[in-house]
């Protein structure tokens, strides 16, 4: 980026509320239905219906705004956003414009360079997603109308990101959020979560903002990053070379790396916002903000902090345990059947996400219980197996969550501590090789590796490593001093 | 005219034998296709007969809801399960209702007959009646003159005999002029007292649901068995309904506002005299006449008219061709197929509506006219406030004139919205009125009363009703 310029970004997230039922009606939200099945009078916008808001929307609206410290309004208005299109079956969209339910919140994200920034939230506000319409089917357009009515809370940044790298940490810490509180899966590619942004450009030292442009449809984080960075780019060229920015909304199209202006007949739109005559005020009462207060959980920050102070592993451990909840929920549930802390911390961090990520597996979906993950750990630090036999014992979990002292016990694998069977194996060892005991005694010592390797061997890992080096040099200094 | 003069009597007779229900609703329906000239139906259902059985017997032996008998007509305005639904309009042409209103529901459950669906202006815009797609109603008093409107279908039907009673929906109106226009009794309840759950909206707060009758007992059951809280309807009041139908007989004295802003020019010289005359007796009857004040009255109408303009034009969105209703088969796209459809499915006066109230909703005029409005309004309601803690009730003519002929005012719609200047308030401030004849004019045509009362007051009304029908 031209040094000389500074980029002025601004988010708008739109995620998709995990309610049971839509945001006016009792119809279902679930995904992936046949088309048209989730409907009724209601959401197919019939003459004659009515909205009846959805309570829990407005809590989890509500805990969005307690999460990002925000304003939570005593009232709050619902407004009409007209606009005709087929999969918005009223001819309106119900959202929040004058007055939304929260104001003035604001986030901190953590930057590589490690410094911390705090970044404004304008506004959330609460509507409903539209349909859907389909226009790959060769025929007509066809709608699907599931989608239509399904809660969206929409999250308004102040314009304080100055880099693509701020509005993807900005976003991670949303969804992070989202999903600690559970009111949104989070998911980007399959639409429960949308982002658009709207981005200028200025010189460094500039107060004023420069002409914004939108850009939408970018359907993932790396997206939205290297969006920005594109349209930040085109707007510098723009400028350098004497033109000027026109304000107008793009898509990203994501293959070709690349934005084209959205057709000014679909932006051109008057939305015409007037309160929503249908629904009484949103009222959110110092009671009910105090009861939905109580389902808000640890965040993600305290819960790193907490991880930090009570469990004493070091903040880059606390940090990637606590990036998704069910991730850290697994961990704590390891940690409730070991002590090890920091060995815990381990096998997640390195075993079980390498699995994850290779697998696109979901933590909660995770083959391994974190219960058998914990007596696998107490299986090492109490000395039935070595750590390297759990290496083995735990992708025979992963076939089956099986509690992994039944697939010791089954595979035999209990760690030779018998001191007698130790002696005996040790003893068939240098007894098969005179020569390395020469090399021993004679002075080099490392043939001690070969020996340790040899009894493992013979004991098929299973003889405890400590007993067996502890053997092996009791053995060798006997036979130097010849008893 | 009919063998009886209420509810309470028909189910009487039919208790007795002396009535066969199946028989009455025979000779309704015979009268409505002997004087089908009024137009006052789009759909009449012959199929409500299937159960007259069925309810005759449940009245016999006392098993009977309240409104066991009752033959009703309902505005084409408001959805009745598997049943036409057009608003008097071409958009809906086809369509049918997938669900019941909860009004109507409420009228099943208390074992009501639905004869049939009125006509009406379409989407209840208009005065006259005059703007439907099915054709004008003709007012059965004299049919070179129009019923009135929106209700005009329902108006014209409970006029003519052709059921027991209607229902009618009351946005700027639409109940209490056509009622007064043909000499019923229509009653528009406080907004929120009846679910809307089902109405086709048109300007969403102010639309009400109410009862057109020819007594006060029909009135007074049919608003009881109406009334009350539906969750589906999150602006409905959940207030306790009062028995109406048995306290409307009262020899309360009341205290009676009159406002000289409503006696003002417009005003036709033989409906002041008959309202005076009214007044006089209400006086002598010892009830207190109070000189009370509207300061914003002036401004009713075009405050009303900006507001439920702004609320249709997003209201009548959903009528686009793209789901259900007429659709053009002229376009080459998707904008095409909107505007041709919405052209040519639309009426001239729901045009100039949607397009007036999208004016007063635009970025730039919004503020002038839409949140100006808003604001007037409340002014409106507080001058009702005020006033009703010196009375209990307003005194106002229903409209300024008797029925007018068909025709008269069709090229003049600001003359047309000017006769609404009685009825308006009452939606602004969300309060309940009632219209009530008194008498007729030199042409025989009915002169309507109006009386208001505070919110939730419509027992008043239908004391009030009772004691002047008494008379």
């Amino acid at each position: 980026m031209n040094n000389k310029y500074e980029a002025v970004i601004g988010l708008e997230v739109h995620a998709q509320l995990l309610t049971e039922s839509k945001i006016f009606c009792g119809c279902s939200t679930k995904f992936g239905n046949p088309p048209n099945s989730n409907v009724c009078p209601v959401c197919l916008g019939h003459p004659g219906v009515l909205p009846v808001l959805n309570k829990k929307v407005v809590e989890f609206a509500a805990l969005m705004g307690m999460a990002t410290n925000c304003e939570i309004k005593e009232k709050s208005i619902f407004a009409r956003k007209n606009y005709f299109y087929p999969d918005s079956p009223k001819g309106w969209q119900t959202s929040q414009f004058e007055e939304p339910i929260c104001e003035n919140g604001h986030l901190d994200i953590t930057l590589s360079d490690g410094t911390e920034k705090c970044l404004g939230i304008t506004r959330i506000h609460m509507e409903e997603d539209a349909g859907k319409s389909i226009h790959d089917l060769g025929y007509d357009t066809c709608v699907d109308l599931n989608r239509c009515g399904v809660p969206l809370i929409e999250i308004v940044s102040e314009p304080d990101m100055r880099s693509p790298e701020d509005a993807y940490l900005y976003l991670t810490k949303i969804k992070q959020i989202i999903t600690y509180l559970g009111i949104c899966d989070g998911n980007m590619e399959e639409g429960s979560l949308r982002c658009d942004a709207n981005i200028s450009i200025r010189l460094k030292g500039e107060t004023e903002l420069g002409t914004k442009t939108e850009v939408k449809n970018m359907n993932s984080f790396r997206n939205v990053e290297k969006a920005i960075a594109h349209e930040i780019e085109r707007q510098i060229e723009i400028v350098e070379e004497g033109g000027r920015i026109i304000q107008q909304t793009l898509l990203w199209d994501a293959d070709h790396e690349e934005v084209s202006p959205m057709r000014s007949k679909e932006e051109a739109h008057d939305y015409r916002y007037f309160p929503e005559p249908d629904l009484m005020p949103v009222v959110v009462s110092e009671e009910w903000k105090a009861e939905i207060a109580k389902n808000l959980p640890e965040l993600p920050e305290a819960r790193k902090a907490r991880f930090i102070s009570e469990y004493k592993i070091p903040e880059y451990d606390a940090a990637v345990l606590t990036t998704e909840r069910p991730l850290a929920d697994y961990y704590e549930k390891v940690i409730s059947v070991t002590d090890d802390y920091k060995s815990a911390s381990n096998w997640v961090m390195t075993d079980v996400l390498k699995i994850i990520k290779e697998d696109k597996v979901d933590i909660t979906e995770f083959k391994v219980s974190p219960e058998n993950l914990g007596k696998l750990i107490n299986l090492i630090n109490n000395n039935t197996i070595s750590g390297k036999i759990a290496k083995s014992v735990f992708p025979e979990m992963l076939k089956e969550d099986k509690d992994p002292e039944t697939i010791v016990k089954d595979k035999n694998l209990v760690q030779i501590t018998d001191t007698s069977a130790i002696d005996g194996i040790v003893d068939t060892i240098l007894d098969n090789n005179p020569g390395q005991v020469e090399q021993y005694l004679g002075g080099k010592e490392t043939v001690l590796g070969f020996f340790v390797g040899q009894v493992m061997k013979e004991s098929r890992g299973k003889a405890n490593p400590q007993m067996v080096n502890e053997t092996l040099k009791k053995k060798l200094e006997e036979k130097r001093t010849g008893e | 005219m009919l063998p009886y003069k209420d509810l309470k009597e028909k189910q009487e007779l039919i208790r007795n034998g002396q009535l066969s229900l199946k028989e009455n609703i025979q000779s309704f329906l015979k009268k409505i296709d002997q004087q089908s000239d009024l137009n006052a139906f789009n759909f009449v259902f012959a199929d409500s007969i299937e159960l007259a059985d069925a309810i005759e017997k449940k009245i016999i032996n006392g098993s009977a809801g309240k409104l066991a008998g009752m033959v009703i007509a309902v505005k084409d305005v408001i959805a009745i399960k598997n049943k036409p639904l057009t608003c008097s309009s071409r958009i809906l042409e086809g369509f049918i209702s997938i669900y019941n209103a909860t009004v109507v529901q409420k009228l099943i459950e208390e074992d009501a007959l639905i004869i049939g669906k009125t006509n009406c202006d379409e989407f209840a815009m208009g005065g006259s009646n005059e703007n439907s797609a099915f054709g004008p109603v003709l007012n059965p008093l004299n049919k070179k003159h129009v019923p009135g409107g929106s209700s005009g279908g329902s108006a014209a039907a409970v006029a003519a005999h052709l059921c027991d009673a209607a229902i009618g929906t009351d946005t700027g109106g639409s109940i209490r002029q056509p009622a007064s226009y043909c000499g019923i009794l229509g009653l528009k309840p406080t907004y929120g007292r009846v679910s809307r759950y089902g109405l086709t909206a048109y300007a969403s707060s102010f639309d009400s649901i109410g009862p057109m009758a020819k007594n006060v007992y029909d009135l007074a059951i049919l608003l009881e068995v109406m009334s009350g809280y539906d969750e589906m309807d999150s602006t409905s009041i959940n207030k306790p309904i009062d028995s109406f139908h048995t306290k409307f007989r009262s020899h309360v004295k009341f205290r009676i506002g009159i406002a000289k802003e409503h006696f003002d020019k417009g005003l036709s010289i033989e409906v002041n005299e008959n309202i005076q005359r009214v007044i006089a007796q209400l006086k002598n009857d010892g009830h207190e006449i109070i000189e009370v004040e509207f300061p914003h009255a002036e401004y009713s109408i075009a405050t009303y008219y900006i507001l439920a303009m702004a609320e249709a034009s997003a209201n009548l969105s959903r009528f686009d061709g793209a789901r259900y209703g007429h659709r053009s088969d002229d376009g080459i796209d998707l904008d095409a197929m909107y505007t041709n459809s919405r052209s040519e499915g639309f009426g001239e006066e729901v045009k100039r509506r949607i397009m007036l109230g999208t004016y007063a909703l635009s970025t730039g005029y919004y503020d002038a006219y839409y949140k100006k409005a808003q604001k007037v309004r409340r002014l409106i309601q507080n001058d009702f406030n005020k006033v009703f803690e010196k009375v209990d009730l307003v005194l106002t003519p229903t409209s300024p004139t008797t029925a007018f002929e068909i025709g008269a005012m069709i090229d003049d719609p600001l003359q047309m919205y000017l006769m609404d200047i009685y009825t308006t308030p009452a939606n602004l401030a969300g309060i309940p009125g009632v219209s009530l004849p008194i008498g007729n004019d030199s042409k025989g045509l009915p002169i309507g009363l109006q009386f208001m009362s505070d919110r939730l007051g419509e027992l008043k009304l239908l004391q009030i009703t009772n004691l002047l029908g008494e008379q």
